[in-house]
């Protein structure tokens, strides 16, 4: 018998139009001396090329920490992650986000969503002066991921959901018999949730092996460390106790990035066992003044202490950061 | 990159040898018995109308290959699935939070879930990735509570969903349709999947509460008996509708002409059926195994409030109260929901009307009683 076959939903619903007669808000981006479209690649991405890459996406991150600011600690926390991924993981590129044959990366915890703003920017997914509209009502590019942003495949920020999302896409596709596979960043902190490991026994169960997690591993939960509230460790057993496969690395070393990471671009680490990297990482990375303050989550900076931070990005002196800019949400 | 050529997916695992669709339904097409004449069968199956819920999702899933079936690990209404439907069976274990999620995830990829759980812990224990992942993201995900309300029996009150359609109705996009019996439930099913909308919906394999006249469309309430002109409404959805009925005969016996309104659709509510109710009657009464906040009391009262269009309403429901658990039959008793018990409530709240008449009807212009009304 012949079958419909439904297509599956584009992941990105369709993005305001974007009204250029309008001046939008003169956030720090307009000041980018860069081309707003990054070219397109056709070529694989180099491990040595990805450094610099990282960095003007830690830029991007920067500039978001004003005129309203965000998170910036996690985001800086993920953003290699995330460039690694996005340049030598993922079956995807802005010419294939309906494609029902890409890969699909799920941003869990949502609110290192400024790290992922500057990856889609950096690789052509939005124009970079999109993210100047950050926080205006005439865009969508604000605290949590969603869908009117093209590249993000689900809203977040109610930590816990995507991976019991990401266990319904990778059903899908192993019902269609497809080769893409499905990723999801979880945080650290996202682990206290019980939805987290629900979903882990669940993907176990159903052998979801075209499935895996990276956790983040900042150390740090919105205001405190993580082991000095409610105790994560040892992850990688709780994992492997739960039916994954894990591996750990350091999640600011391309290299060792690519090692953990890199062979499951086509495979499980073990046939059907779902797999997760705990990846290592440090809060704020890239600015020593914020790796200082992970005590604190959100930042709301002056455009003076953009301009410092911006500058100890490129290694100038970190200037210590006392700014009430730097609240507790 | 060669997953990326793929213009479409392969088709999912056939499921048996039913015969292909032969075209989707329109929305809101009938789907009581009356369409087996159609040229497709039943809801295009094929086939003519199912007796079950179970046989109903089977033949659906026939001919719709994106329908998924899932539960956590509720099994009562579909225990013949599993071997049915291989793959598309996906039973997530006691994991209501999860089976959500993964629902939504399957609709991103344009599957069409219809997900099983008791509905306390259905819209509870899950309703946050309820609201967030399926309400946010629109996704046409079906979720079907077993033992609603006064179904839960012996259960106790951890069981009792007294709130379901409260909650569910406050999320965005949501539908809410409670059929009065299977052969209802096994109608709104097609009209459910071809809104592409999230959808809950009290289970209910009672059998047939009343004869159904009306085919079932989402939105529209059946007006099961007419009434008369300054007469009585009784509003009800699922099987109540049985006891409704069965009161509106000891009324009628009474001489009070009795409309009754089978609220199957309560969101979207049938707003038109309300008005009209409520202009032409002298009181309006719901009645729902539900608390009295957010239900049917209140999705009537906000209708009217709405259209500026005022009746006397009166609510039979839990109030703030969970019931006595027993079986069906005593917790009817118990609580007051039989026929008999209904029209005592109505007979009685007619009474204090009956006497404010009285008085009125020395006052020139007052408004003159039916005829036949005690």
């Amino acid at each position: 018998m012949s079958m419909e076959t439904p297509s599956p939903a584009t992941g990105a619903a369709a993005a305001p139009a974007s009204d250029d007669s309008r001046q939008s808000q003169p956030a720090p981006h307009s000041r980018q001396s860069q081309p707003a479209r990054h070219p397109r690649r056709s070529e694989p991405w180099a491990l040595e090329e990805l450094p610099p890459l990282a960095l003007r996406v830690r830029e991007h991150i920067v500039r978001l920490a004003t005129a309203g600011g965000c998170f910036i600690g996690a985001s800086l926390s993920c953003a290699d992650l995330l460039v690694y991924l996005y340049t030598r993981v993922l079956r995807l590129s802005p010419e294939t986000l309906a494609d029902p044959g890409r890969d699909y990366l799920f941003l869990s915890k949502g609110h290192d969503v400024p790290a992922l703003y500057g990856t889609l920017a950096e690789l052509g997914y939005i124009e970079r002066e999109r993210l100047g509209r950050h926080l205006q009502t005439d865009d969508s590019i604000y605290w949590h991921p969603n869908r009117a942003v093209p590249g993000v495949e689900f809203h977040s920020g109610s930590l816990g959901h995507l991976l019991s999302v990401g266990i319904g896409v990778a059903l899908d596709i192993r019902l269609r018999g497809g080769a893409n596979r499905v990723w999801v960043i979880l945080g650290d902190g996202e682990l206290d949730e019980g939805s987290v490991w629900e979903a882990c026994l669940v993907a176990s169960a159903l052998r979801l092996d075209n499935l895996t997690a990276i956790v983040d591993r900042n150390e740090f939960q919105a205001n405190v460390r993580t082991e000095e509230l409610v105790p994560l460790e040892p992850i990688p057993a709780k994992f492997e106790a739960f039916g994954w496969s894990c591996r750990t690395a350091d999640g600011h070393d391309f290299a060792d990035l690519e090692a953990a990471l890199g062979p499951l671009r086509t495979a499980p680490y073990a046939p059907g066992r779902p797999s997760v990297v705990v990846a290592r990482t440090v809060r704020g990375k890239g600015l020593p003044s914020i790796e200082a303050r992970a005590d604190r989550w959100f930042a709301n900076f002056t455009a003076e202490e953009i301009e410092g931070l911006l500058a100890e990005l490129h290694g100038g002196p970190s200037r210590g950061i006392t700014s009430e800019g730097l609240v507790v949400r | 990159m060669s997953g990326l050529t793929q213009a479409a997916p392969a088709a999912p695992e056939p499921l048996d040898g039913r015969a292909t669709r032969a075209g989707a339904p329109e929305p809101g097409a009938p789907g009581t018995l009356a369409a087996e004449a159609a040229p497709g069968g039943w809801a295009g199956t094929g086939g003519p109308a199912p007796r079950t819920y179970e046989a109903a999702l089977q033949a659906l899933a026939a001919v719709r290959p994106e329908l998924v079936v899932m539960t956590a690990e509720n099994r009562a209404a579909i225990r013949n699935l599993p071997a049915v439907l291989g793959p598309r069976f996906i039973d997530v274990g006691i994991c209501e939070q999860t089976m959500i999620g993964a629902a939504a995830g399957l609709a991103l990829r344009g599957r069409t879930p219809v997900a099983h759980a008791l509905a306390t812990f259905l819209v509870m224990r899950a309703f946050e990735f309820i609201r967030t992942d399926v309400g946010i993201a629109n996704l046409p995900v079906t979720l079907v509570g077993a033992v609603p309300g006064f179904l839960s029996d012996g259960n106790g009150p951890t069981h009792q969903a007294l709130e379901d359609v409260a909650l569910m109705r406050g999320i965005p996009h949501m539908q809410v349709v409670c059929p009065a019996d299977e052969e209802e439930l096994i109608a709104a099913l097609p009209a459910i999947l071809d809104s592409r909308a999230p959808c809950y919906v009290r289970h209910n394999a009672l059998p047939a509460a009343v004869v159904h006249t009306a085919p079932f469309a989402i939105g529209r309430a059946e007006l099961v008996a007419p009434g008369a002109e300054g007469g009585v409404t009784l509003l009800t959805y699922g099987f109540l509708l049985r006891e409704v009925a069965a009161a509106r005969q000891v009324l009628e016996d009474h001489g009070v002409p009795v409309a009754v309104l089978n609220m199957r659709s309560l969101q979207p509510v049938d707003e038109a059926a309300v008005v009209a109710a409520a202009r032409s009657s002298r009181l309006l009464v719901t009645v729902e195994d539900h608390f009295q906040t957010g239900g049917l009391y209140s999705i009537v009262a906000e209708v009217m409030v709405r259209h500026g269009v005022l009746c006397r309403l009166r609510s039979i429901s839990l109030g703030a109260r969970w019931f006595k658990p027993a079986l069906l039959p005593a917790v009817l008793a118990h609580e007051g929901f039989t026929g008999p018990a209904i029209a005592g409530k109505v007979l009685a709240e007619l009474g204090e009307r009956a006497l404010l008449d009285q008085t009125l009807v020395d006052i020139p212009g007052g408004r003159p009683r039916p005829a036949g009304w005690r």
